[in-house]
């Protein structure tokens, strides 16, 4: 089956390098709120009471790694080699996994801390920018989990390649959004 | 396969090595980070040294792991052109609040920002 533009191009990456693109304004926004926002809290708990970067760290080093796994993933696909694509597979996925957890962790330890979305404007920004990452990085693990359990079955060969690197695409797409917000939100206070 | 659809797929994907490379990059510039984050003599310098080593860390995952470096030029642009209105968005608003906060003397209390 075709599916390619007059370009030459595939159809359904261009329109996923579209959709990247307008994902660069959402989160634009999201992270616009959150500098414009930044230092107007009237109540706390403010950012440095509260924030754990060593926690945090680990969360990006795992992301950072889940990246690599989706290389080596497509890699494997690419190269025929079905055995280490499902490795790699459920391995990002795993990763993906870790990450939420984590995410999970910290939105709970800052609940019993008294931060919550309404708390104050840091709450409120903070929840809405690292929240739309979470559900991102969700649809992300499921998307993943989907394409093992489709390899899995027998169901993703070498001819399925450019539908791993698609996934690849959304998936180092949440990543790059990460490094921003670490820098952004927890390492620039 | 049409040569046009051949030529499409013929793009190089970097090499297992490149994407080790590139991963063990990334660890090195995120130790820097929080490394940097936690030494006081940086702090004068903390903006913009964590601002070099993101984007550093940007353009790597995005050159290499999203394959733009060496994939179709029109990507590039497809990603780049909302990338650089969303940057221009957010220079933009920060300009126009905390800009005018200086202008007006530093600004007042939290309030006066709304």
């Amino acid at each position: 089956m075709s599916a390619h533009t007059s370009m030459g191009l595939d159809n359904r990456k261009m329109a996923f390098w579209a959709f990247i693109g307008s994902e660069c304004l959402l989160f634009g926004s999201l992270i616009s709120t959150y500098l414009v926002y930044k230092g107007k809290s009237v109540v706390g708990p403010y950012p440095p009471e509260i924030l754990n970067i060593p926690f945090t760290s680990i969360s990006t080093f795992d992301l950072l790694m889940s990246s690599l796994m989706m290389v080596l993933a497509l890699a494997a696909v690419q190269r025929g080699d079905l055995k280490w694509g499902k490795i790699w597979l459920f391995s990002t996925a795993l990763l993906g996994l870790v990450f939420l957890g984590g995410q999970v962790i910290e939105f709970t330890e800052f609940v019993h801390k008294g931060l919550t979305i309404g708390t104050n404007l840091f709450g409120c920004t903070f929840f809405v920018l690292t929240g739309t990452h979470g559900a991102h990085v969700t649809v992300g693990v499921l998307w993943l989990l989907t394409l093992w359990i489709r390899a899995l079955q027998g169901k993703l060969g070498r001819a399925n390649a450019m539908t791993v690197e698609i996934t690849g695409l959304y998936w180092h797409f949440v990543d790059v959004v990460w490094i921003v917000i670490f820098t952004v939100v927890y390492l620039i206070q | 396969m049409s040569a046009e659809r051949e030529a499409t797929e013929r793009h190089a994907h970097p090499t297992v090595g490149v994407y080790l490379r590139v991963a063990a990059a990334l660890v090195i510039l995120t130790v820097l980070e929080v490394g940097v984050f936690y030494v006081p003599a940086f702090h004068a310098v903390l903006v913009p040294v964590l601002l070099v080593l993101s984007a550093a860390k940007f353009t790597l995952v995005v050159m290499f792991y999203m394959h733009l470096k060496d994939d179709n030029k029109f990507f590039t642009f497809l990603f780049g052109g909302p990338l650089v209105i969303a940057i221009g968005v957010m220079v933009a608003l920060l300009f126009l609040f905390f800009g005018a906060l200086t202008l007006r003397g530093g600004g007042g209390g939290p309030a006066g920002a709304g």
